[in-house]
């Protein structure tokens, strides 16, 4: 049988480079200049001297207009806070990172092979479109409230948001990136004698991966988001159901100690993507 | 001619049509043409002639509408062990570093890389400690000798070229066309070479084999009898030149005609 593939058949063969700029969402160069001003030690100082101005000068100016601590803690405050209540705030921080782990891990592969397999055939791309994009606009968050009258107040109800939630987010952006088709790479991978699993793995998967760093990142983030929103709507553990407690009682410093630990966690993700990218995608900058 | 007589490839009858969107494009229409091993044929024709449909379809890459392409007496339907293809913009992937792309072909095909012979091919080609740069931090002219690299890491007895050096300034052109001919006179491989430079045809073909406008058709063959190795002095030599100014009115012939 003559297998030339479903891909090069009559097609005018064509040598431009279809889509191969990443006009979307994120691209790696406006990500590198946000990161890559951490290089360098004249850069480094200045800074470190710029946040202890803001850092000091807040602090100094919140004792200074002597603010009461239930309005604005001082940002010591704050560090003190989550030092000294870190007993109570650990195990916390673990619940959330376990509802955003799972949650994401499991809304990303979803999103992953959904996008790998969607782009194959355009009419099932078209079909299920709208429904992504409603996925992808319509905030999860709102269907936590029913999620927990389904399956109560534990774990599930927020690792399946975080999975609404991320999961899309991580396909919309991969099927860009699968979209992308190279004839000439393919045809090169087939002239070799390349099979259609071959070329998917060593053509079209590596020309998607910028795209696919630049979903999970976006995805990990909306999935954090969710984990924390999910938290404040109903149970008794997790960052955000401990940010509700903490205001309730009043307790400012515990409640931006909880803020501060959220950023972090947001900011490593953020890191982390960006290392990836540099890892994996850095030869489309 | 091959021992028992039989071209190393021969094209019969070959037309294409292409289904777009706005209606049937023909591309290719009755095209002939044979090849002898060891021959560098060089096919020539304005953009859009249907040279690169007429190569993918020797490379295997797609079908014919009608006639058929035979490698040594066999039918090509797809792609083949003996037949490399070089592409226009050397088409190297930019997300793996030179060596890796070099050994796509032997990764594709579940082979232990050939090092003796890829460092051999790096090392004539003038690339040999380049194998951890990727692609982008090579020049236009080092990307395609990888690719050619790439082509003859796998000794087919063919080698395909659409263009390569189509993208390339004046000056790395010649290098590499003075490159080619001293591969070529080396290994001896057959080498179906397009492009639609004239010079760059004569300079390097045993015969140009010249198309007409869509649909393509053979419409002349012309026997280069310079003698080889043809150096660059060759481009200032009178029977270059005629051969060329000849070449040049088979082609601009017709529309000239129309024009008036």
């Amino acid at each position: 049988m003559a297998s030339v593939d479903r891909e090069l058949r009559d097609k005018i063969p064509t040598f431009e480079k279809a889509g191969t700029q990443a006009a979307e969402v994120g691209n790696w160069s406006s990500a590198a200049s946000t990161l890559s001003i951490l290089k360098g030690g004249r850069d480094a100082t200045l800074i470190a001297i710029t946040a202890i101005i803001v850092f000091g000068g807040a602090e100094l100016l919140l004792r200074l207009l002597e603010v009461p601590t239930y309005i604005a803690p001082t940002p010591s405050q704050v560090v003190w806070a989550l030092i000294a209540d870190f007993p109570h705030i650990g195990p916390h921080i673990g619940y959330t990172l376990i509802e955003l782990v799972t949650g994401f891990a499991i809304g990303a592969s979803i999103g992953f092979v959904l996008a790998a397999v969607i782009t194959q055939f355009p009419l099932v791309e078209k079909i299920v479109a709208p429904y992504i994009l409603l996925l992808v606009t319509t905030p999860m968050l709102a269907l936590v409230p029913l999620l927990i009258l389904k399956f109560g107040f534990g774990f599930t109800p927020r690792i399946i948001a975080v999975a609404l939630a991320s999961g899309p987010m991580v396909m919309i952006n991969a099927a860009t990136g699968f979209r992308r088709t190279d004839l000439a790479k393919i045809a090169l991978a087939r002239s070799f004698g390349a099979s259609t699993l071959q070329i998917f793995l060593k053509i079209r998967i590596p020309m998607a991966m910028p795209m696919v760093i630049v979903g999970l990142m976006i995805g990990s983030i909306f999935g954090l988001l969710t984990a924390v929103g999910a938290e404040m709507v109903g149970g008794s553990f997790g960052l955000g159901n401990r940010l509700t407690y903490y205001s309730s009682l009043i307790q400012m410093p515990q409640f931006f100690a909880c803020i501060l630990v959220l950023a972090i966690i947001g900011i490593s993700i953020y890191v982390f993507f960006f290392w990836v990218g540099k890892k994996w995608a850095s030869w489309e900058s | 001619m091959s021992q028992n007589g039989q071209p190393k490839l021969a094209v019969a009858n070959a037309s294409k049509f292409y289904d777009t969107g706005t209606g049937k494009v023909h591309a290719l229409d009755d095209f002939s043409m044979e090849v002898q091993e060891g021959e560098l044929a060089c096919l020539l024709g304005p953009s859009g002639c249907g040279k690169s449909t007429l190569l993918w379809a020797m490379a295997g890459l797609h079908g014919l509408s009608a006639g058929e392409i035979r490698l040594d007496g066999r039918p090509v339907t797809r792609p083949n062990p003996q037949i490399a293809m070089v592409f226009q913009e050397a088409n190297l992937l930019p997300w793996r570093n030179l060596i890796k792309n070099i050994e796509l072909p032997f990764e594709i095909r579940g082979q232990r890389p050939d090092q003796a012979r890829i460092d051999a091919l790096l090392a004539e080609v003038g690339l040999a400690g380049f194998e951890s740069k990727m692609p982008r931090e090579l020049s236009g002219g080092m990307q395609q000798r990888a690719s050619i690299v790439r082509a003859l890491s796998v000794d087919p007895s063919l080698l395909l070229m659409d263009e390569p050096f189509g993208a390339l300034d004046a000056f790395t052109r010649d290098e590499m066309n003075l490159l080619i001919q001293q591969i070529w006179m080396e290994t001896k491989k057959t080498v179906v070479f397009i492009t639609h430079n004239i010079a760059e045809a004569v300079f390097l073909a045993d015969r140009v084999f010249v198309m007409s406008a869509r649909p393509g058709r053979l419409a002349r063959i012309f026997e280069i009898d310079l003698p080889r190795p043809r150096g660059l002095e060759v481009l200032m030599a009178p029977h270059f030149i005629e051969l060329v100014g000849e070449i040049k009115g088979s082609i601009d012939h017709k529309p000239q005609v129309q024009a008036a």
